[in-house]
């Protein structure tokens, strides 16, 4: 039997997963083994979303292929382990474990390690590196307990960095030493701008700042010196002052490196021995080391051909890159400071919406050859495409610089040819897409990612996927309606409008002047919903175009029994009332559970029994909690400075009050807000449609976050304010909200479809520039007058309880609802068919 | 033949509405539509199993009049008992009379 070909990947990063993924979908013709070697204890993960891993995210969610994966592909994979030498002669790695491993092909994978600056003093337990899982769950579980942070270096990954440790509710600063953040890709008055964003998210940011030495104190903390004598006292420190390849194996082996480190490759990726290749961060090709996945994965593929036979080349890409960095827009395209070539500019600077946009045109050519965006990346793919092809300008370049017309928009991608590499990480272009949807009938946008895998790498390119995918459903004829459904050719902003011009109150004269047809379950709670937020009347005078949860003033579960929450503001609740609760679950044989929010949930309550549950605890002093509808939920709190001895804000009442304000509201989605006491963000505000968090001066207002399918962080509105300012800031952004959303969408999704997202809304909101601000306030003011309890009214209104029975033609409750034991409750019975 | 049934009087249902009437073990989804057509179908929903089609939201679907069930929306002809949104079972459907202000349905 033939030996097997040994290939030999050294390093278990995002370079050595793509590498093994191109292995696996093809192999080397010959017999082969493939062995991995990784210094990490987690298999390869993807390390560009790390920070993610501070907003929710896990390291499973994080992994590129599982461990089951490498075993199907026959990969040996040995982890925790790190090669110390190589011997090129006998072909053997050895490894720290002291295991050698022979190789036919080795590869170096090895990426790069965080560059530490010589600082005296930066060094000790409370100084991490910002690089890997290791490195974040230190940062975690030390950070967890403290106030105060500083990043060192304001670079790209630095942002990343203090973004993660705002989400651990830090107060940090970032240190760069240069007059400028993100120095490699911005100029001075870009950067400018970002700092603004930064700055107003709460976060410090201090450029030409050199420091000479980090003083432990005995309190634990660090003191910053710098030069000139300032000084800054923090409870640990994040350093990110970019990277050095993971070489030194290499270099003792007597491979050929770079001048500025790294091993110096060809465009196969081969190294000055032909037997061994280097990709990734540890790679230097025509010496320049890469930092992004794009090229990362480029490499993969170059090396891949050479370990099988293929023929892919290696080239650095054109560097064109699209963040969102602390929610701030951030391009830079081609050579951004005009630095390679003699260049004229044009610059667009907005301060009043923080778009900061630069076109740098080489004076001779006439041609673009970079451009930076900030705030504001919608002309980005149009831009790339110029620079990168060298087409000929418009013109009036500056026309490129205002942002296209609503009416036209998503025809940004139509000019670009089918070869535009849209997905730079999964190399997938425009054709390769156009071809897919063609082919498998694409229609949704997650179909799409899974069968191109574009928009999987650093999903940077999600947006011009969705784009190109509208474009391409709108040419094949599968139009985009905007129509509501089949009875309304209305989406849900227009039909509110003309509800709320026509002052129609019920469904029936809506379908009669705007639609046709008899309606369906999608109109019909649509408009109820239109209607409750327009006017506030009782649902259950049109209970026949309810979804069932509104139909019912309760949840419907999977059996088809019903739960039972009463609101309680705050989460407060007296002896007294839990007293009631008990013996209603105990009567009616309920199952009892804590909510999310705060309260206290019955299930398993047979339909016919919700109107007598109802007229116990109402009687108790309890109100509905509105758990069922698209409406405010509950404003969730932390005890605050009433019981805090940490609490600088009183959030218990900060958050009954807007519960009281805002208790059964309906708007276009359900709404939960928060309230905390401090910066501590024990009640999750961040996370809310609205939250506010209490501070030294007053109240931080967020809005627009959400759990839920995507979790998304609610993003600040308006800092030290007061509480009059909160309540009337959430008035108007509420009913901006209800006035503009489509239906069934949060106020995170909204928000992100906004023109002008979080900046047009402070316009709005805090500078009334739409000139709406008063009406907004009156339009709240109206509903808030207009609150009932629901169950209250249809209790007292007894012919409406008549559609709370079970059956129409019997006393008799549905025995076929049936429960069975768990934990010392009820479930629902695991269903035999009958 | 046909075995009528007395369900409920016309005014326990207004138009627009639904409701549930049963006989024996047998449940039965009652829509009344605003032009006064009466549907029955059986209540049972086949996708999971759970009684309540009659608490969904009845409309119409290309003219077809139809009920979207009130867990998971699946909509379902009264006419033909098919279903629309997906591969399930057809419902069961009986047919309805009114004689002056009684609803009857024919169990057979």
């Amino acid at each position: 039997m033939p030996t097997s070909h040994k290939i030999l990947i050294l390093g278990n990063g995002m370079a050595s997963a793509k590498l093994l993924e191109l292995l696996a979908e093809q192999p080397p013709q010959q017999p082969h083994e493939i062995q991995v070697i990784g210094a990490e204890p987690k298999v390869a993960y993807d390390r560009v979303h790390l920070s993610e891993l501070f907003s929710g995210k896990t390291e499973e969610d994080l992994t590129i292929h599982s461990l089951g994966w490498y075993q199907k592909n026959k990969v040996s994979l040995h982890l925790n382990d790190a090669a110390t030498s190589l011997d090129r002669e006998s072909k053997q790695v050895t490894t720290a474990s002291g295991k050698t491993f022979g190789y036919d092909q080795l590869v170096f994978a090895t990426g790069s390690a965080p560059f530490v600056p010589p600082t005296p003093g930066l060094s000790g337990p409370a100084v991490f590196t910002y690089r890997d899982l290791v490195d974040v769950n230190a940062i975690k579980s030390y950070g967890a307990t403290k106030m105060t942070a500083a990043v060192i270096g304001g670079g790209l990954l630095g942002l990343e960095a203090a973004k993660a440790l705002q989400g651990l509710g830090l107060k940090s600063t970032v240190i760069e030493m240069a007059p400028r953040l993100m120095p490699r890709q911005l100029d001075d008055e870009g950067a400018g701008f970002l700092k603004d964003e930064i700055e107003a998210l709460g976060i410090n940011v201090k450029t030409s700042c050199r420091t000479q030495k980090v003083e432990s104190l005995d309190s634990e903390e660090l003191r910053f010196h710098f030069d000139g004598g300032e000084t800054l006292d923090v409870d640990m420190i994040v350093v990110s002052c970019g990277i050095k390849p993971s070489d030194p194996v290499a270099r003792s082996a007597g491979l050929t490196m770079a001048t500025r480190g790294g091993i110096e490759v060809n465009h196969r990726m081969q190294t000055s021995d032909p037997d061994i290749f280097a990709i990734g961060e540890v790679a230097s090709f025509q010496g320049f080391i890469q930092g992004l996945v794009a090229p990362a994965y480029q490499m993969a593929r170059a090396a891949h051909g050479a370990l099988t036979g293929g023929s892919a080349n290696y080239e650095h890409p054109f560097s064109a890159t699209k963040l969102k960095l602390l929610g701030v827009e951030v391009s830079s395209i081609g050579d951004s400071l005009g630095e390679q070539t003699e260049t004229r500019s044009i610059t667009l600077s907005n301060f009043a919406k923080g778009h900061y946009k630069k076109l740098l045109i080489d004076k001779a050519t006439k041609k673009l050859v970079g451009a930076l965006l900030v705030g504001d990346s919608t002309q980005f793919s149009k831009l790339k495409q110029l620079a990168e092809l060298g087409q000929p300008l418009p013109d009036d370049p500056a026309s490129l610089l205002v942002p296209v017309e609503e009416s036209q928009q998503g025809t940004s991608l139509s000019f670009l040819p089918k070869s535009t590499i849209i997905c730079n990480c999964e190399n997938v272009t425009k054709g390769d897409l156009i071809e897919a949807i063609t082919a498998h009938g694409i229609t949704e946008i997650s179909e799409l990612k899974r069968i191109t895998k574009a928009g999987t790498g650093c999903g940077g390119c999600v947006p011009m996927m969705v784009d190109l995918l509208s474009e391409q459903l709108e040419a094949q004829g599968i139009e985009q309606k905007t129509d509501l459904c089949e009875h309304f050719t209305y989406p849900r902003t227009e039909l509110f409008s003309l509800i709320k011009q026509h002052h129609l109150t019920d469904y029936a004269q809506v379908l009669k002047q705007f639609g046709r047809g008899q309606g369906c379950e999608i109109c019909k709670p649509t408009i109820a919903n239109i209607l409750a937020s327009a006017w506030n009347l009782p649902v259950l005078n049109q209970q026949q175009i309810q979804d069932t949860n509104d139909a019912f003033l309760a949840n419907i579960q999977n059996n088809g029994s019903y739960s039972v929450i009463p609101r309680m503001p705050g989460g407060e609740v007296t002896a007294t009332q839990l007293a009631v609760i008990a013996r209603v679950a105990e009567e009616f044989r309920l199952y009892v559970k804590l909510t999310g929010g705060e309260r206290i949930a019955l299930f398993g309550v047979h339909l016919n029994d919700l109107p007598k549950i109802w007229a116990i605890l109402i009687d108790a002093g309890f109100e509905s909690g509105h758990a069922y509808g698209k409406s405010l939920r509950t404003v969730k709190s932390c005890v605050g400075s009433t019981w805090c001895h940490l609490g600088v804000g009183d959030s218990l009442d900060m958050a009954i009050t807007l519960e009281h304000r805002y208790k059964g509201l309906r708007g276009p989605h359900k709404i939960k807000g928060a309230a905390s006491g401090c910066m501590r963000e024990c009640a999750e505000a961040q996370s809310k449609d609205f939250g506010v968090i209490a501070t030294e001066r007053g109240w931080n207002l967020f809005v627009a976050g959400n759990g839920g399918i995507k979790p998304q962080h609610g993003q600040l509105l308006a800092q030290d304010i007061t509480k009059e300012e909160v309540l009337s800031y959430i008035d108007r952004f509420l009913i901006y909200y209800f006035r503009t959303a489509d239906r069934l969408t949060r106020t995170s999704t909204w928000i992100s479809q906004l023109e002008g997202g979080i900046n047009h809304l402070k316009d709005v909101v805090i500078h009334d520039t739409l000139g709406i601000a008063a009406e907004l306030e009156e339009e709240m003011g109206r509903l808030i007058k207009g609150y009932h309890c629901e169950w209250k009214l249809a209790l007292d209104t007894p012919e409406t309880l008549n559609s709370f029975k079970t059956f129409l033609n019997s006393e008799e409750t549905d025995r076929t609802i049936k429960f069975e034991p768990e934990r010392g409750q009820i479930r629902p019975a695991t269903l035999s068919q009958p | 033949m046909n075995v009528w049934k007395k369900a409920i009087k016309t005014d326990q249902l207004k138009p627009g509405n639904r409701g549930c009437v049963k006989f024996g073990d047998t449940q039965i989804g009652l829509f009344h539509f605003e032009d006064d057509r009466w549907y029955a179908v059986q209540n049972r929903c086949p996708h999971k199993g759970q009684n309540v089609i009659s608490r969904g939201i009845i409309g119409d679907a290309a003219q077809e009049p139809v009920v979207a069930c009130a867990l998971h929306k699946n909509k379902f002809s009264l006419v033909s008992g098919k279903c629309l949104t997906a591969e399930l079972p057809a419902l069961v459907t009986y047919p309805v009379k009114i004689e002056g202000d009684d609803v009857l349905i024919s169990l057979t």
